[in-house]
């Protein structure tokens, strides 16, 4: 065999030169960027709340749809930069009002409140979509609604999905001003009711998106600043791809060291090991709890924005890789920071590859290595066992 | 107990003369309807088919006409159990349009084994009237032969002779790859490789650098609806187009292009037998069809139009829908002509013949607004659109 060093004879072996090999290589990071933005969101969700939080795909889809409609719609037109803070904040808040209304319901029973949020739906829905309603319950035509005075029509999504926010608002309003009884208790309910209240939700938000905006995606393009590209001899490197890397790995190290190095990480910390012991020192820990999952939430919208200029923009995309990102949080140990962030990359990485050795396995490999892990390690590889 | 006797009498006498009144007619539209065709298809297709019983005016005709719905999610096993529970519970005749090349295959299958009536308007393979054709199975709108010889053949005498596929890894991939390949190299070019991807990618970098670093003059996207989206939007990102490689979308439909943008998709060339803005038979259709939709049509909803037309015409003349051979003869024995695609025939092999039109996607400049993408470039009429019947190898009629 003819070959000049061993690593150029490996590669040749393989069948791949090796130029080709680290373009896929750095393909493969990029991709891990997203994984690891996305799966260390999980981990921070379910490191503190217990929960697995599966409304996470819809939430970054909400992200890259809030980054669509900030610039496309009837009032404004607000671009990329500002859509890079803005939509995640946006999508934070909506996981705020989801994490203090339905997430921290499910160790409390307080019916009032719940009773205040249907009942406050209702009301909204009745004033948005009346007319509607009525027609549908064979009441005529006659009733009136408030879009219809003024004069606009509005469409059922709009209406439904407006109602919904507004009766979570009205619910938190009410039990802030101490109008309504709310407690908080032990913070660790079983995994299984978070799952399927987040995976319902998931699915409710993506019907409405579907609903609304149809499934086949809509356009969102390159900012000019970071469109075209750079030749690094052995790849052509979208400008694009490389900021996704820049940004990804500078929030998760940051998140990283936020956790691990300031006062409020070692709070979070504590709340994980023992939340009724933090908060008998002072600290409210059900605010810890509220802006944690906020947080977790916020970081899937980021990836939504960084994702929709290079990814289709429909409803389904967060659907598809979800599923892909908790076998990431499930190899790198369910909670553990560190392991969500390395996995991340590390599982872009041998996705890539696999796309040019063995194409087809693409969409398999990374459940193949999961099933792997978990034989060998059953903690994930960096989860410390139970 | 003397009346209760003339009641039953007059019951049974009275019971063929309402039963010859009326046909029944029970139609089912299976497609995507949540998922990444339901854009293409999906309730629009619906819509379609209930304006074809509309335009027929199937009530005056004494069609007793009842449209059926449901979502197959694009897995045959799903859409097979649905079918079989509409032809075997609830009494369906015949369904349409079913999306999806490996899900259509499936229904055909099992028409044949109910001897029911299958239409299919929106998938692709033209293995459907090809090797698994079958006597119950019409193929309506398109199919992967066509739309290789449509963009593949185009692209090769411009200039593009060197090929490298971007296959979806499933029945249509293949069959579509496989199709325009056989032009490829039947008109002097030459394939220089493949990758296959997985349904429904997100990321179709690494495939792309593989088709860059293949040389080959023409990408050829061997993929349908988000795959194809994707690929689209990321090609240009790579510079596959700046670094002098043609990208050649073998299956674009107008919503992708709405989805993509024009200043992404412009200069994208295009096979399609149904344009919305083609003449003023298609314009008065979309237009009524925009009314309840609030979109343009795709051909796949168009197809659906007139297949359920053509489809009723047949049940008219034959005076029943529970006889599937019947309409079946009938339908291949009247020539179809409607105003989407106009005049047409019905091949034994099932293949329905109609022109196909080579389209080049618009400039953005060039665009008066949402949904005008298209200048026509060529036009191919209905003898030569379609694989020649001999070639098919379909069972059905060998040795004719």
């Amino acid at each position: 065999m003819s070959c000049s060093d061993f690593s150029t004879c490996v590669m040749s072996v393989l069948g791949v030169p090796p130029q080709a090999l680290f373009g896929q290589l750095l393909l493969g990071l990029i991709n891990g960027s997203f994984y690891a933005m996305l799966s260390l969101g999980l981990a921070v969700i379910f490191g503190l709340l217990n929960i697995i939080n599966f409304a996470h795909g819809a939430q970054y889809m909400m992200g890259a749809f809030g980054a669509y409609l900030l610039l496309n719609n009837g009032y404004f037109s607000i671009g990329y930069w500002p859509a890079l803070v803005l939509s995640p904040l946006i999508v934070g808040l909506f996981g705020i009002l989801l994490e203090r209304n339905l997430l921290s319901q499910l160790n409390v029973r307080s019916k009032t409140r719940s009773v205040t949020a249907i009942g406050a739906f209702f009301v909204i829905l009745i004033v948005l979509y009346g007319s509607h309603l009525a027609s549908v319950l064979g009441l005529g035509s006659t009733v009136p609604d408030l879009p219809s005075l003024l004069g606009y029509n509005m469409d059922a999504t709009t209406a439904y999905a407006a109602a919904a926010i507004g009766g979570l608002l009205a619910a938190t309003v009410f039990a802030n001003t101490g109008l309504i009884d709310s407690h908080d208790a032990d913070q660790h309910t079983d995994h299984l009711y978070g799952l399927l209240l987040t995976f319902g939700l998931a699915i409710i938000i993506q019907g409405l998106f579907v609903n609304q905006y149809g499934s086949s995606g809509l356009p969102y393009t390159i900012p000019t600043e970071l469109s075209g590209g750079k030749n690094l001899g052995f790849m052509f490197l979208p400008i694009y791809r490389g900021w996704v890397v820049v940004a990804s790995l500078f929030v998760c190290i940051s998140t990283w060291l936020m956790i691990e190095k300031t006062k409020l990480g070692a709070y979070l910390r504590a709340a994980t090991e023992n939340p009724t012991l933090l908060a008998a020192f002072g600290v409210n820990v059900p605010r810890l709890i509220t802006f944690t999952y906020g947080f977790g939430v916020a970081l899937a919208g980021l990836a939504g924005v960084l994702a929709a200029p290079i990814y289709s923009v429909n409803p389904n995309m967060g659907a598809d890789l979800i599923i892909v990102v908790f076998a990431v949080v499930v190899i790198g140990g369910m909670g553990s920071i560190l392991g969500s962030i390395v996995t991340g990359f590390l599982l872009g990485i041998v996705e890539g590859l696999t796309k040019v050795f063995y194409p087809q396995a693409a969409s398999t490999v990374i459940f193949v290595v999961m099933a792997i892990v978990l034989l060998i390690k059953p903690a994930g590889l960096f989860g410390k066992a139970a | 107990m003397r009346f209760r006797t003339f009641c039953f009498a007059a019951a049974i006498l009275a019971w063929p003369i309402a039963s010859q009144a009326e046909t029944a007619v029970k139609i089912g539209v299976l497609n995507d309807r949540s998922g990444l065709y339901a854009d293409l298809a999906g309730e629009g297709s619906v819509v379609a088919a209930n304006m074809a019983i509309e335009d027929f005016k199937a009530a005056q005709k004494g069609l007793k006409v009842e449209v059926v719905s449901a979502d197959h999610q694009n897995k045959p096993d799903i859409a097979v159990n649905k079918a079989r529970e509409w032809y075997d519970q609830d009494g369906v005749d015949a369904i349409f349009d079913v999306p999806t090349s490996s899900v259509a295959l499936a229904i055909s299958a099992l028409t044949q084994e109910k001897n029911k009536v299958f239409i299919d308007s929106g998938a692709a393979t033209s293995d459907l009237t090809g090797a698994k054709c079958s006597p119950n199975t019409l193929h309506w709108t398109y199919d992967t032969w066509e739309l290789a010889h449509g963009t593949g053949a185009a692209a090769v005498k411009a200039g593009g002779t060197t090929w490298f596929f971007l296959t979806a890894d499933y029945a249509f991939g293949a069959a579509l790859e496989r199709d325009t390949a056989a032009v490829v190299v039947a008109e002097g070019g030459k394939v220089l490789g493949d990758v296959k991807h997985p349904l429904n990618t997100q990321d179709f970098s690494s495939y792309l650098l593989q088709a860059q670093s293949s040389g080959a003059k023409v990408v050829g996207l061997a993929n349908a609806g988000g795959d194809t989206i994707n690929s689209i939007k990321q090609a240009a990102e790579f510079g596959i187009v700046q670094g002098g490689q043609k990208l050649a979308g073998l299956l674009v439909f107008i919503t992708d292009v709405h989805s993509l943008g024009l200043k992404t998709a412009q200069g994208l060339v295009l096979t399609s037998p149904f344009y919305w803005d083609l003449n003023d038979g298609t314009r008065a259709f979309s237009d009524r069809f925009m009314k309840t939709t609030g979109k343009r049509p795709s051909m796949v909803q168009a197809g659906v139009y007139s297949s359920v037309l053509h489809y009723l015409k047949a049940v008219n003349a034959v005076g029943s829908a529970k006889d599937a051979q019947k309409v079946m003869a009938k339908m291949k024995e009247m020539p179809t002509d409607d105003p989407l695609f106009g005049k047409g025939s019905v091949r034994a092999d099932g293949r329905v013949l109609h022109d196909s039109y080579l389209f080049e996607v618009k400039k953005p400049e060039e665009s008066k607004g949402p949904w005008d993408y298209y200048k026509l470039i060529s036009t191919t009429p209905a003898e030569k659109a379609f694989r020649p019947m001999n070639q098919g190898g379909c069972p059905l009629v060998a040795g004719k």
